[in-house]
C-alpha cells in the first residue's frame, strides 16, 4: 500500500538520526555520513518497493523516493559554498523539520 | 560442505536450477541479460549524448525520461531500474558516484570502471569532489556549482554533458566518437582534441 506522497519540493527535512546497524542483520541504503543531516527535496522520483525489506525477501512495502539535496560542505566542513550532494531517499528516513 | 566453501561453478548451477524450479526466472531470460549486458558499452550512451545535442525533441524527452529515451535508440530496459539523466550547463556540473556500492547505469555505459568501485573514489567523490576532479585533470569555474549525485537506491544516474566548442555542423557519428565514459560520469568533460581515455 503506497502512503500519500507528503514531501514537497523545497521543503526541508532531515535524515533520520537512527542507525538500524547496532539492532541486528539489516541493509541500508541510506549511508552514514547523512544520518541526521538537513536537507531540502528536490523532487518526488517515483515509488518502489522497500529495498531494505526486499533484500531479506521480506514483504516489502512501496515507499515515495525522493531526491534531497544537501550542502556539500555540511558533512565535514570542507569543500567550495555553493556545491550539492543529492540522494536519493525514501521516506521512511525523512522526517520534516 | 558449508556454501562458503562450495565451488563456485556449482553453486551457480545450482541456484539458477533453484530459480528455474521455482519458477521466479527462466533458462532464456537469463541468457538474454547476460548477452545484453556484454553488449552494453559506453558507446550506447555516447550516442544518446550525441542526439541530445542535435535533436531538442529528443534532449528534452532524454531529460524528461532515460529508460524512454535508451528505448527509443533501440537499448533494451526491460526491467531495468529507471534510468535519470543529469544535465550540466554553464552553471552546474555533476558528477555521479555510489558511496554505498557500485550502483552504475550498465545498459547505457557497460560495466563499470574498476576505479568506480574503488573505496577511495567513493569516499571522495562526496568529500572533496573538486579535488578529485582536478587529479582527473578537470577544472571548474569557481562560480559554476558542483552537484554530486548519490546514486543510493532505485534509479541509475548518467551525466549528460555539455556540447564541446568547434563541433558545428559535425554529424551525430563524429559527435559520439568524442563522448567518453568519464564524461557520463563527470570526472571529465569531452571537448575537441580531449584526451582519448
Amino acid at each position: 500500500m503506497l502512503t500519500p506522497d507528503i514531501f514537497q519540493p523545497g521543503q526541508n527535512v532531515r535524515v533520520k538520526l537512527d542507525w538500524p546497524e547496532t539492532r541486528g542483520a539489516c541493509h541500508i541504503r541510506t549511508p552514514h555520513y547523512l544520518r541526521g543531516q538537513r536537507g531540502v527535496v528536490e523532487r518526488h522520483l517515483g515509488a518502489f518497493p522497500n529495498p531494505e525489506a526486499l533484500a531479506f525477501a521480506r514483504k516489502a512495502e512501496t515507499l515515495n523516493l525522493y531526491h534531497v539535496r544537501f550542502a556539500q560542505s555540511q558533512f565535514w566542513g570542507e569543500g567550495q559554498t555553493g556545491d550539492a550532494v543529492v540522494v536519493e531517499l525514501y521516506e521512511s528516513w525523512l522526517e520534516a523539520v | 560442505m558449508s556454501i562458503l566453501h562450495a565451488e563456485s561453478e556449482h553453486l551457480l548451477n545450482a541456484v539458477l536450477g533453484l530459480l528455474e524450479r521455482k519458477g521466479i526466472v527462466r533458462p532464456e531470460e537469463i541468457t538474454e541479460r547476460i548477452a545484453s549486458t556484454d553488449q552494453a558499452s559506453p558507446a550506447r550512451g555516447a550516442a544518446m549524448v550525441a542526439r541530445a545535442w542535435t535533436d531538442a525533441g529528443f534532449r528534452a524527452r532524454m531529460l524528461a525520461d532515460g529508460t524512454m529515451a535508451a528505448e527509443e535508440m533501440g537499448i533494451p530496459m526491460r526491467g531495468l531500474p529507471p534510468l535519470g539523466v543529469l544535465e550540466n550547463t554553464k552553471q552546474t556540473h555533476h558528477l555521479v558516484v555510489c558511496t554505498l556500492c557500485s550502483c552504475y547505469p550498465r545498459a547505457v555505459l557497460g560495466y563499470p570502471p574498476f576505479w568506480f568501485k574503488s573505496a577511495a573514489y567513493r569516499a571522495r567523490a562526496v568529500r572533496d569532489p573538486r579535488g578529485l576532479l582536478t587529479e582527473w585533470g578537470t577544472s571548474l569555474p569557481e562560480a559554476m556549482q558542483l552537484r554530486v549525485v548519490d546514486s543510493t537506491a532505485d534509479y541509475r544516474w548518467m551525466v549528460l554533458p555539455m556540447r564541446p566548442d568547434g563541433t558545428e555542423g559535425w554529424s551525430d557519428e563524429q559527435l559520439a566518437a568524442l563522448v567518453r565514459e568519464g564524461d557520463m560520469i563527470g570526472v571529465t568533460i569531452p571537448g575537441v582534441g580531449a584526451n582519448k581515455s
